[in-house]
């Protein structure tokens, strides 16, 4: 097994594209739970609305793309509004079990075969971001060593991790803002916010709408970098992955989701990598582990590591301890 | 496009039509899957016999199947009405009729039934398909909605809304005396159906009854081994709420990814009672085995009830379930109770996921959908409240099954969910519910 091959496909797999656009999800659901202690479970929801108003825009409407990605964000507004309002009153464990639901629900339904003619149904969109690529300046590939991305990973790695690293600027600066200090009074005491005369519920809103509408653009960029959309790509487990990053690389913190999304995609095609490897190799008995069990051992890895990190280092790489005071309510 | 949404509707009553195969009915629904005997090899096929609503064999009707929307093959019925297509392998086909060659007044019996998705083909089988063929004149437009479906849809509702309801009773046990939402507890149900699998069939070959009450013991084995490896130890850590919420959630991911490694991907089911002839009762058919189901989860449901009031167990939960400290004072040893809790919680999920193996297929998503449509009934009839969960769970298999009277069949786990959504929004507290203060 070339053990340089495997780490320069997990360094490929840690600043590729996905990386950033994990991270710029994850961005949106650290506002939510880091910042707000908001428990969105659906945020890839966000993502499926996000990716399928970019597609539908430029697929049924002919709109450009930027209006698409546009088109997204807006319904994230709309997302967050309509799933905000029955369940931000509620205690912490019900927005959890109520966005996840949401999300099965809104991916139900894009599946769904009524919703076909615009949707596509099981079979989903293809081929509706070719003006992206058509603006591509890198003319190129980038070779570095053993690390090769090709132009067109290039184009989308420098929009990708260009959005996600204004997204992050732009967290900075909300969170040091009044209002940031407001959301963080909220998810330490809500009581406490509310008897100093604030709206609860509004900064709650304006949390949820924000981190989503970051999400929906993570959806358009994953969009975009597939140039084909199904519903059954936006499952719960995408979710999951987000949660496992941002509390990775330290929630309520500015960079904790960068970090989060780098260690995350390395370690996990690292793993990959290094299976699909040691197989080949003949190291791992094939009664043992087949190939297709690969997709398997990675989600009970992302499981695994989840709950170590939950009981050992809730805090991640970067995190407070001291700031995040995990508990409901 | 409506007549898509119809295929939808139709191809899924169908498929509850494979399960529940009438016996009365103008043509046997399924044969079963006759093993491909000495040949070594295994040669699939998807066979039938097509025949309009007189009993008259159909000749020359090509009946096309596809997978993933590539064309597999096709055959035309011969001077019998019998066809037969052979397959590449096992897996999940698509079985298409063409309805341009039929007679005139003939017609699939539901608009849209001339498109059979999801026939399940196991290796070596040859699998019977029968297009229900009527006169082309029922269910129009939906506008009357028979009686006779919507009971029958009332009994599959109740049979599936009494599936979930047993499962869902140990979530809210959990939640009730440890105020964790077990995220976790989808995957008991697949470790329970799962464990029976492995037992009754081969090496084993375990009679199923025997199997499922061994599986009961193995999920109420993993479950409390969780909660001394993992809950105890974290409680004493004073880990909070949320850190345990989310570690559940790793632990749902770990253990349904290990049993997909055990189990694989494919969908399977169980050796005995996979295929029987219906009883007729009246307007309402019902296999002996979903019968049978039905009457024990009530049985079960009942049993856990009188547990819970009438044994000392049974009331220290409901004491602990009310307020913790207090029962703890008043002598009660809570980790016991607890522990107790998710031994029975875990039991009761393991035997539900026998019975949803058992009516439907085992697969190692199972326990995660059906997770979604727990929390659901959970939720729906008040979070902590046993009988609640009971109620609730018996509303969302109803709505989900009543729901595909008017919409798509794929979308009725949607109904249910949207149920809990719009639940939450008028009385979060549930139908059961205390109310308190939230938000």
């Amino acid at each position: 097994m070339d053990v340089l091959a495997v780490l320069s496909v997990a360094v490929r797999g840690a600043l590729g594209p996905e990386a950033a656009i994990y991270a710029l999800a994850a961005i949106g659901l650290n506002i939510h739970f880091g910042y707000t202690g908001l428990l969105n479970f659906g945020q890839v929801g966000f993502m499926l609305v996000g990716a399928y108003g970019t597609a539908i825009s430029v697929l049924s409407f002919d709109a450009p793309l930027w209006v698409g990605v546009l088109v997204g964000m807006a319904c994230a507004v709309v997302l967050a509004l309509i799933l905000g309002i029955p369940t931000l009153r509620l205690r912490g464990d019900y927005l959890a079990i109520a966005t996840i639901a949401a999300a099965e629900v809104l991916r139900y339904l894009y599946r769904s075969s009524f919703a076909e003619p615009v949707t596509g149904g099981v079979f989903g969109l293809v081929q509706f971001a070719g003006e992206f690529y058509a603006v591509n300046p890198y003319t190129a590939p980038l070779e570095l060593g053993p690390l090769r991305f090709s132009e067109r990973a290039l184009w989308l790695m420098t929009v990708a991790w260009g959005i996600t690293f204004l997204a992050a600027g732009l967290v900075w600066l909300l969170v040091h803002s009044p209002w940031g200090r407001v959301l963080r009074a909220v998810r330490e005491d809500e009581d406490a916010a509310r008897s100093l005369g604030k709206n609860v519920f509004a900064y709650k809103m304006q949390a949820l709408v924000l981190g989503g509408v970051l999400g929906a653009l993570a959806g358009s960029l994953l969009a975009i970098n597939s140039q084909a959309i199904t519903p059954d790509a936006f499952i719960p487990i995408i979710t999951f992955y987000l949660w496992t990053i941002m509390i990775l690389g330290g929630a309520s913190r500015v960079l904790g989701p960068i970090l989060g999304s780098i260690v995350f995609w390395f370690l996990l095609t690292f793993l990959d990598a290094f299976l699909r490897g040691a197989m080949s190799a003949g190291w791992i008995p094939g009664g043992l582990l087949a190939p297709s069990d690969i997709g398997a051992v990675r989600f009970a890895a992302v499981g695994l590591g989840l709950m170590l990190l939950m009981v050992f280092r809730p805090a991640g790489l970067i995190g407070n301890q001291k700031e995040l005071r995990l508990d409901v309510r | 496009m409506t007549a898509r949404l119809w295929a939808a509707i139709a191809a899924v009553l169908l498929g509850m039509l494979l399960l529940v195969a009438p016996a009365g009915a103008a043509t046997p629904t399924v044969s079963p899957p006759t093993s491909a005997g000495a040949s070594e090899e295994a040669a699939e096929t998807v066979q039938g016999t097509l025949r309009d609503p007189d009993r008259e064999p159909l000749e020359g009707i090509t009946i096309t199947v596809t997978q993933d929307g590539q064309e597999i093959g096709s055959a035309v019925t011969d001077a019998e009405g019998s066809w037969a297509v052979p397959l590449p392998g096992p897996g999940t086909y698509t079985v298409t009729l063409d309805v341009s060659g039929l007679p005139e007044g003939v017609a699939p019996q539901a608009e849209g039934g001339e498109v059979l998705d999801g026939v399940t083909v196991r290796p070596g089988a040859a699998q019977g398909v029968i297009f229900q063929l009527g006169t082309g004149e029922v269910e129009e437009g939906g506008a009357a909605i028979p009686v006779a479906r919507v009971l029958q849809l009332v009994v599959d509702g109740i049979k599936f809304g009494a599936i979930i309801a047993i499962t869902a009773v140990g979530l809210s046990l959990v939640f009730g005396t440890t105020k964790l939402i077990n995220f976790a507890h989808g995957e008991f149900v697949t470790i329970g159906a799962v464990t029976a699998y492995f037992l009754s069939t081969a090496p084993g070959n375990l009679p199923i009854v025997l199997a499922a009450v061994l599986a009961m013991a193995v999920g109420g084995a993993v479950a409390g081994g969780v909660e001394v490896g993992l809950w105890r130890p974290l409680r004493r850590r004073g880990a909070g709420l949320i850190q345990m919420f989310i570690v559940a959630i790793g632990l749902s991911l770990l253990l349904r990814h290990l049993i997909l490694i055990v189990f694989g991907s494919r969908r399977q089911q169980y050796d005995e009672f996979s295929l029987q002839a219906s009883w007729t009762l009246g307007p309402v058919r019902i296999t002996p085995r979903d019968l049978v189901i039905t009457v024990l989860a009530f049985a079960i449901m009942i049993g856990v009830a009188v547990m819970l009031q009438r044994t000392r167990i049974g009331t220290a939960m409901r004491a602990v379930n009310d307020n913790k400290d207090l029962a703890e004072a008043s002598g009660i040893d809570v980790q016991r109770v607890i522990l107790v809790v998710w031994l029975l919680g875990g039991a009761l999920a393991a035997i539900g996921g026998v019975f949803f193996g058992l009516t439907q297929a085992i697969y190692s998503e199972m326990g995660f959908e059906l997770l979604l449509l727990m929390f659901a009934g959970v939720i729906l009839g008040g979070l902590g409240s046993a009988y609640g969960a009971m109620l609730g769970s018996l509303i969302i298999g109803l709505v989900s099954q009543l729901s595909t009277l008017w919409f798509p069949a794929s979308l009725a786990y949607m109904w249910a969910l949207l149920v809990m959504i719009i639940v939450l929004l008028v009385r979060p507290q549930g139908i059961l519910g205390r109310r308190e203060r939230v938000g």
